[in-house]
C-alpha cells in the first residue's frame, strides 16, 4: 500500500517502522487498524522501555535504600517531569499518577467533590461525554446531594456555549467537566473560552484530554485549565496508567482519596497524616513499568512533534471525512469546524455491529457500538455508530481501503 | 476479486434466511394481548429485546418482539418466534438449550432429525465469532425470562 500524502516532514513509513504490531495480518489480510481511539498501538521504544527495566532496572520506588530501587525511583519520577513538560504544567508536583482517565475522574469527583464542594452545588458535563465523565459525578449528586447539569450539543456536534452558560448564571455551580474532544463526534471544544466561561461565574473547570492529548499540544496553563485528565494508552503508551494534572492549590486542599501505603507521612492507631502532594493521591505500588513505557510514548510524541501530528491527523480526517460522505447511505455524525482524527458514521439499511463485522473480513479494525456514550447517541438518533480513528501511523490508503470496503458492505446489505 | 466475491466466506455467518429475517422480520411487533412478557439487554452493544409471548393452555400460542440491534439478534429473535410457535413451554426450554449450545459450539447433532433445530441451523456461523454469539442468544434468554415471569432476562 502506498501512502499518497504530500507530506515532506512526515514520513508514515518510517514511523510505521516503529510499531511491530502493524506488520501483522489479520485473517489473511494486511492489518488495517483505524482504531487508534479506543487504545493505540505501541511502538518499539515503548516495548523496549519496559522490558528493559524489567530486565536490567527494577525495584519498587519511594522505599528502599538500595540501588535498584534508587534508579527505579529516578525513572518513575522521570516520566512526571516530561508529563509536566509535555501539557506545560507549572510544576512537576501537579502530575498524579492514576490506572487511566477515568482513575482521575473518580478521584477528582471523590475526593474534590466530596472533600470541597458543599451539597447543593452542581456539576456541569456535556451531552458528549464519555460514560467516564457522566457516571462519576451521577455518583457524588446521589451521595452527596450535589446537583448534575447537562450542557447541551448542537446538531454540527459542536458544545452550545449559550447552554452552558444558562447552567452556570445561577453561579451555584462548583465544577465544569467537559471533553476536549469527542471520542465519538471527534469534536475539539473550545477550552480555553469554557474556562474563562466557568471562571466568571466561580466554577472549577476540568477537561478529559484523553483523546485530544493525542493529536494535539495540551497547554494547561494556556487553557487557564484547573484539572485535566488523559490516559497512556491511547498516547502510544501501555495501559494502566493515566494522569491527573491540577493545580497546586487544589491539589493540597483535596483530602487523599485512596488510603495505604506510598501515601502517608506516618501512621499511628489514633490518626495518620499525608504525605506531600502529588504522593497523598498515589497509594500503594504504582504502575512502575507503565509509567516507565509512559515516559518513552511522551518522548516518542515529541519526537515526531506535535505539529506534525496535528497535520498528518487534519488530512487524513479531511480525506476520510470526504471519501465517507460520497458514499450513499453513509452518515456521518458529527460536523464541527474544529475537529480531530475520530470519524463516527451509520451506514443505511446495516447495523454498526454488522458493519464493523464484514470489514474486519477484510483486516480492518473499526469500532462499533455506544463508544461509551449513550447519551450522545440517543442525542443523535441513533443506536450505535461505526467508528474510524486515526494515529500517527494511519495512511491515507488505509481510509481508501475503508470507503472501498464500505462501498461493497451496503451491496451486501442492500 | 469480485466485490461479490469480497464476502464469500461471511455467508457462513450471513446466510440469506439471516439477511432476510434481519431485513423483514415477521414477528417484530408487540402483541396487542400478551400474558408475558421480558427484556433482554446487551450493555456490551447496546442491543435491546423485549419479547410478548401469548400462551394457550401449556403451549406458546403466539410470540412477538421489539428489538434494535444487528442483524443476527432481529433475525434470531424472528426465527425464534417462528419456531417456537404452537410449541409446549418444556419444548421450548430444551430447544433453547440446545440452540446455545449450537451458537457457541458450532456443532448441531440432530439439524439433520429434528425440524426446528434445521430451522434455527443458520445460527451456527455464529460460533465463528464470539463476540456476537450473544447477538442470536439474547431473544431466547428474553424468551425464557418471560416464560419464568421474570421481567428482565438475566445475562449470561
Amino acid at each position: 500500500m502506498n501512502d499518497l500524502a504530500p507530506f515532506s516532514t512526515f514520513d508514515v513509513a518510517r514511523i510505521r517502522a516503529d510499531f511491530p504490531i502493524l506488520s501483522q495480518t489479520v485473517r489473511g489480510k494486511p492489518l488495517v487498524f483505524l482504531d487508534s481511539a479506543a487504545s493505540a498501538q505501541k511502538p518499539r521504544v515503548v516495548i523496549d522501555a519496559m522490558v528493559q527495566a524489567m530486565e536490567t532496572q527494577y525495584a519498587n520506588v519511594h522505599r528502599g535504600l538500595h540501588w535498584m530501587s534508587e534508579r527505579t525511583t529516578d525513572a518513575y519520577e522521570s516520566t512526571r517531569d516530561a508529563l509536566a513538560r509535555l501539557i506545560n504544567a507549572p510544576d512537576r508536583h501537579e502530575i498524579v499518577f492514576t490506572g487511566n482517565s477515568t482513575g482521575a475522574m473518580n478521584l477528582v469527583a471523590h475526593s474534590y467533590g466530596r472533600g470541597v464542594m458543599k451539597p447543593g452545588q452542581a456539576v456541569v458535563i456535556s451531552e458528549m461525554e464519555h460514560h467516564s465523565n457522566i457516571v462519576p459525578w451521577q455518583m457524588l449528586r446521589d451521595a452527596h446531594g450535589i446537583e448534575l447539569r447537562v450542557a447541551r450539543v448542537t446538531d454540527g456536534g459542536e458544545l452550545d456555549m449559550a447552554s452552558l452558560e444558562s447552567h452556570l448564571q445561577d453561579r451555584s455551580v462548583g465544577l465544569v467537566a467537559i471533553t476536549h474532544m469527542s471520542n465519538v463526534l471527534g469534536t475539539y471544544t473550545p477550552a480555553a473560552r469554557i474556562a474563562r466561561l466557568a471562571h466568571e461565574y466561580g466554577a472549577k473547570v476540568l477537561f478529559d484530554g484523553s483523546q485530544a492529548v493525542v493529536h494535539r499540544r495540551v497547554d494547561v496553563q494556556a487553557l487557564d485549565a484547573d484539572f485535566y485528565c488523559f490516559t497512556g494508552h491511547k498516547l502510544y503508551g501501555p495501559t494502566g496508567i493515566g494522569v491527573l494534572w491540577a493545580r497546586r492549590e487544589l491539589l493540597e486542599r483535596m483530602p487523599p482519596f485512596l488510603g495505604g501505603g506510598d501515601m502517608i507521612s506516618s501512621v499511628t492507631w489514633e490518626r495518620s497524616t499525608w504525605a506531600e502532594v502529588p504522593h497523598k493521591f498515589e497509594a500503594g505500588t504504582p504502575a512502575i513499568i507503565e509509567s516507565i513505557g509512559l515516559g518513552a510514548a511522551v518522548g516518542y510524541v515529541e519526537s515526531i512533534g506535535y505539529d506534525a501530528i496535528a497535520e498528518h491527523e487534519a488530512d487524513l480526517t479531511e480525506h476520510a471525512l470526504a471519501r465517507l460522505s460520497a458514499i450513499e447511505g453513509v452518515r456521518v455524525i458529527g460536523r464541527a469546524q474544529d475537529r480531530g482524527g475520530v470519524v463516527s458514521f451509520t451506514l443505511d439499511r446495516a447495523h454498526a455491529h454488522d458493519v464493523a463485522t464484514l470489514l474486519d473480513r477484510q483486516g480492518i479494525a473499526v469500532r462499533a457500538g455506544h463508544h461509551c456514550a449513550e447519551p450522545l447517541m440517543r442525542r443523535f438518533g441513533v443506536e450505535s455508530t461505526a467508528r474510524a480513528s486515526f494515529g500517527v501511523y494511519t495512511l491515507r490508503g488505509e481510509i481508501d481501503v475503508l470507503a472501498d470496503s464500505l462501498i461493497r458492505v451496503r451491496e451486501f446489505f442492500a | 476479486m469480485s466485490d461479490a466475491a469480497t464476502f464469500d466466506d461471511l455467508r457462513d455467518l450471513y446466510q440469506e434466511v439471516i439477511l432476510d429475517h434481519g431485513r423483514r422480520p415477521r414477528h417484530g411487533k408487540r402483541l396487542v394481548q400478551f400474558d408475558a412478557h421480558a427484556k433482554g439487554d446487551n450493555p456490551m452493544c447496546g442491543d435491546r429485546v423485549e419479547v410478548f409471548i401469548r400462551r394457550e393452555g401449556d403451549r406458546l400460542a403466539e410470540t412477538g418482539f421489539e428489538a434494535r440491534g444487528c442483524a443476527i439478534s432481529i433475525a434470531s429473535a424472528d426465527l425464534m418466534a417462528e419456531t417456537v410457535a404452537g410449541k409446549p413451554a418444556d419444548a421450548v426450554r430444551a430447544l433453547f438449550t440446545r440452540f446455545r449450545e449450537m451458537a457457541r459450539t458450532g456443532k448441531c447433532p440432530d439439524c439433520d432429525s429434528d425440524e426446528a433445530m434445521q430451522r434455527l441451523q443458520p445460527f451456527a456461523g455464529v460460533s465463528e465469532y464470539p463476540s456476537r454469539v450473544k447477538c442470536a442468544t439474547l431473544p431466547w434468554h428474553a424468551l425464557i425470562a418471560a416464560l419464568d415471569g421474570e421481567g428482565q432476562a438475566s445475562s449470561e
